[in-house]
């Protein structure tokens, strides 16, 4: 295909700050519509804005992790436009004078990285929820959102695939949750997205129309309505027509996306600095103090993963998706006291799988890493072999306890006793002449039948290595 | 009893203090004077009557429990711009006939706070957007001088019902000489506060960087002590200033001898009533003879204010008013057929046509494209007034004027040219531009109806110019004199 696509995504992030960006009313999700709304949330006559500190804290913690430039001295300013759930008609956000600007985040595609620039990001409040259903012929509003802090994060055009949108979305995803700014909860709204895409024909400098595509609510629908567009405007060019500048809906259900409105009709929104609230001016101690309290960023974890426990770069990647796992992680090796390559098996193998099919993320999981930790001590220890300790594992993800108690409780100590183990072997061949013949008379490959056949006979709790040992002597003509 | 309503705040507060009389006596006597007279001056949207008398009730029992402040017991009139929990706040405004505010200004708070009894809530123009109060929903305000007469505007219902002793003091709100014209065509005393002194928490919005409240009184001394009770750090307002408090008259009797007083020559220019500059060149000599040095100054860029508070002031209201949609309080039009309907029908039906006059200016003002030519533009020349009142005050400590270019005028004669009537601002607008203190006092007559003198202040320069003022008002009578009608 003779064809660039250029993307550029508006992230928008829902602070978890206790109140709102401008009055003192709670911003928990899920409450009775209109009960988490006081009267500055309602735009009554007369009310006041008074910024939220933490939000501001929270916009100059991402500033600093992207390694972008804090204004010294920003602007809030008033979006103007009618809409039923937005109490006041204008919307407070920044727009000549954002809190942060010029940043960037790494991102992996594969094997390769590459660098997205984030143009800017700033403070705003999110709006109410307009209600349609329910209320025969009427809409309900709830202002429960209205306020919430969000912060929009603007990336430059950098991305030229939907896969590469999707790794920037979760870069930004991660980041933000490790450092407990969102709790990146898609499906409640806290973290969405709208993507700006264009394309053109390779070679050429000049950017192609772009249409935006809003409210994204999950990477899956990113890659999709990305993917679906980029399709949808090449074909248009290919067939002669020209791409208009508009917003477009993604429908999920129909895996496609439709205009919503065109660029002529946008609204003029007649920004202009709010007068209801001074600059905002950061000081250089409170840009310190914010950088002081950073936690380890996701980048940084891996690279130390790697060198720290010589893992590789996809498992590094991997246990520190997020801080929680990466947490799990480093807390098993711990207590294991080393082997930090099983551990990560075990976190990144039976752990993960059990989780993905309950649905449950590391924070959920019913295996501790004391019980994991117990469990692979014993692996080590020989206590259990490979296979036990699946069966340990499974155990107790059941609840049944520690490893000890189960292997206790179910017999699963290995067996090194060296006349049981050749008592097996003896029944084995007993049991299997014409196999025994035809390995002596050189079929090589049926040593792993016999392996197979001893440690069923001994329910799995052989130790291998001695009864790989036995077995090559004893199965000597 | 019946000479009650003579008596200044200072005296009321004294009077109070030594038992002379008790709150209710003195509430009962206004709310009188208010049933008595008020149908002449149309000057008071809602009485409350009934929380008055149960609040000067309060405030007797806290001064016999030995817990009152300098004001408690004092009745005055709220502009009904404050919110008032309980009690119906207007603004003068089809759109908020019916809304009873579920909250209190800060200003209100700080009254309650202080045990003053509130008479009631004063018409104003609509939003505050006039200077006439002409654009009032609830009709126009009377002059107490001369009831053919506006009494200025907004704040136009508390300057008359002053004036008219229908109360002994009330407030009002200053967004380009809404305090201090009134005062001026109804002959009180007027001040609007240094931008950020008085909380705009709960004052219902018209310009949010102009906007500030203050008190209107009959003397000098009276708004000294108001102030005292209304100013001070607000963490609801975020362009409350935090300053430590400070006691208003605490300069009130000091000498005048060497105050540097500017008159500003571009006032005297066409446009002012001759007769009008005469008073204020009498004002002059007063002060001279009372110490003060008297000359002339020039703040070049005055006349470009008028052009950029319309700008200005339009833009930030096209904002403000938005809020009032139909949606969730205030008017909305009957069976809307759709959104869009509801909003242009609530909206048409609400605001009067001033207000949707200012909002269209405004919308147009801020609009892609305009933006630079105008709110840019309107920005840039605030602060070349700033300038020129930093300039000023390098100079003379006081800047004095005429408050407003004639005495009130007839109701319905500028109705129909709305920039006539801008005009009447042309010498108070300069001031919230740049955020100054600025207060009108009474300086004479011109055919029976008053003049007021304006004095402006640099930043936080209240106590200087209440100084002032007040040794003007020992001096002189003028704000002794009262409508002869209400006597």
């Amino acid at each position: 295909m003779n064809w660039e696509t250029v993307i550029g995504l508006e992230i928008h992030a829902q602070l978890l700050t206790r109140s709102k960006i401008f009055s003192g009313a709670p911003t928990a999700f899920g409450a009775e519509p209109n009960t988490q709304a006081c009267a500055i949330d309602l735009g009554l006559p007369g009310v006041l804005p008074v910024l939220n500190k933490e939000a501001v804290r929270m916009a100059v913690a991402f500033g600093l992790a992207v390694n972008a430039q804090i204004a010294p001295r920003s602007v809030f300013a008033r979006k103007n436009y009618f809409y039923p759930d937005l109490p006041k008609g204008y919307q407070i956000s920044q727009y000549e004078l954002p809190v942060v600007a010029r940043g960037s985040i790494r991102i992996a595609i594969g094997d390769s990285e590459k660098i997205i620039g984030i143009t800017r990001a700033h403070l705003e409040e999110d709006a109410g929820k307009s209600l349609h259903e329910d209320f025969h012929g009427m809409s309900g509003i709830d202002l429960n959102r209205a306020g919430t802090p969000l912060l929009e994060i603007v990336s430059e055009p950098d991305m030229r695939s939907a896969k590469e949108a999707v790794a920037y979305m979760k870069a930004i995803h991660q980041l933000v949750r490790y450092l407990k700014i969102c709790d990146g909860n898609m499906q409640e709204g806290s973290f969405r997205c709208d993507a700006n895409v264009s394309v053109r024909r390779r070679g050429e400098a000049k950017l192609g129309t772009r249409c935006e595509i809003k409210n994204l609510n999950s990477f899956r629908f990113v890659e999709h309505a990305i993917e679906y567009e980029i399709q949808r405007q090449i074909e248009l060019i290919e067939g002669g027509g020209k791409v208009v500048q508009e917003t477009r809906l993604y429908d999920p259900d129909k895996h496609e996306t439709r205009s919503l409105r065109a660029k002529e009709e946008a609204n003029d929104y007649r920004y202009f600095p709010d007068p209801d609230l001074l600059p905002l001016v950061i000081e250089p101690a409170f840009i310190e103090s914010v950088r002081e309290s950073l936690p380890e960023l996701p980048e940084a974890r891996r690279e130390r993963f790697m060198t720290q426990y010589a893992l590789s770069p996809y498992d590094a990647g991997v246990l520190t998706a997020s801080q929680e796992l990466a947490d799990y992680y480093e807390s098993c090796v711990k207590l294991v006291g080393g082997e930090a390559k099983l551990v990560a098996n075990w976190v990144m193998g039976d752990l993960s799988a059990f989780l993905n099919k309950e649905g449950k993320d590391i924070t959920q999981s019913p295996v501790s890493p004391e019980l994991l930790s117990g469990m692979i001590k014993r692996l080590i220890d020989k206590t259990i072999s490979g296979t036990i300790a699946k069966k340990v594992f499974e155990l107790m993800w059941a609840g049944e306890g520690d490893a000890d108690q189960i292997i206790e409780k179910h017999g699963l100590k290995q067996v090194t006793d060296t006349g049981a183990i050749e008592k097996a072997i003896a029944e084995v061949m007993a049991e299997n002449p014409t196999q025994l013949e035809q390995y002596r008379s050189g079929k090589g490959k049926l040593f792993g039948f016999f392996v197979g056949q001893v440690m069923k006979k001994m329910q799995g709790k052989a130790a291998p290595d001695q009864v790989n040992a036995l077995l090559k002597t004893k199965l000597q003509p | 009893m019946a000479e009650l309503h003579h008596l200044s705040l200072a005296e009321l507060a004294r009077g109070l203090a030594g038992g002379d009389f008790s709150s209710v006596e003195l509430t009962r006597a206004c709310l009188q004077r208010i049933e008595a007279h008020d149908r002449k001056l149309n000057s008071f949207i809602t009485v409350t009557a009934e929380q008055a008398l149960k609040q000067a009730a309060e405030a007797d029992a806290r001064r016999r429990g030995g817990d009152a402040a300098p004001l408690t017991g004092v009745p005055y009139a709220h502009k009904d711009i404050f919110c008032t929990r309980g009690v119906r706040t207007t603004c003068g405004s089809r759109m908020l006939e019916n809304f009873i505010s579920p909250y209190d200004a800060t200003v209100s708070e700080r009254f309650n706070a202080a045990g003053l009894v509130m008479l009631g809530k004063t018409n104003m123009d609509e939003f505050a957007m006039g200077s006439s109060n002409e654009t009032s929903y609830f009709g126009p305000v009377r002059n107490p001088w001369n009831t053919d007469c506006v009494p200025g505007g907004s704040s136009g219902g508390t300057a008359a019902a002053v004036a008219a002793r229908l109360a002994p003091f009330g407030t009002g709100t200053d967004t380009g000489g809404s305090i201090r014209q009134p005062a001026a065509l109804c002959g009180i005393t007027g001040i609007k506060p240094t931008y950020g002194c008085v909380s705009r928490w709960g004052m219902i919005a018209f310009a949010s960087s102009l906007d500030q409240g203050g008190p209107m009184t009959r003397t000098v001394e009276d708004a000294a002590l108001v102030l005292n009770v209304i100013c001070g750090f607000d963490p609801r307002d975020s362009t409350s200033l935090e300053r430590p408090p400070e006691d208003y008259a605490r300069d009130l009797n000091a000498s005048l001898k060497g105050l540097r007083i500017g008159l500003p020559k571009e006032y005297f220019g066409a446009g002012l009533d001759p007769a009008v500059a005469d008073a204020v060149h009498a004002a002059m000599r007063e002060f001279e003879k009372l110490g003060a040095v008297v000359r002339e100054i020039s703040l070049p860029n005055g006349h470009l204010s008028i052009p950029a508070y319309y700008v200005v002031a339009p833009a930030e209201c096209s904002s403000n008013l938005s809020r009032f949609d139909g949606v969730r309080y205030g008017h909305r039009c009957d069976k809307p057929k759709d959104l869009m309907d509801l909003y242009c029908r609530s909206r048409g039906e609400g605001f009067g046509p001033e207000v949707q006059r200012r909002i269209l200016i405004g919308t147009y003002a801020l609009s892609a494209g305009y933006y630079d030519a105008y709110y840019l533009k309107a920005q840039k020349i605030r602060r070349l007034i700033r300038d020129d009142f930093a300039r000023a005050f390098k100079e003379v400590d006081l800047i004095a004027g005429p408050t407003s270019p004639t005495t009130a005028f007839k109701i319905g004669e500028k109705t129909s040219d709305p920039v006539t009537m801008y005009l009447s601002d042309i010498y108070t607008i300069a001031v919230n531009l740049a955020g100054l203190p600025g207060m009108s006092i009474p300086a004479g007559f011109v055919n029976d109806l008053p003049v007021g003198l304006h004095i402006i202040g640099n930043y936080f320069g209240e106590a200087r110019m209440l100084n002032a003022a007040h040794q003007y008002q020992q001096a002189t009578d003028w704000h002794e004199r009262r409508p002869a009608a209400f006597a």
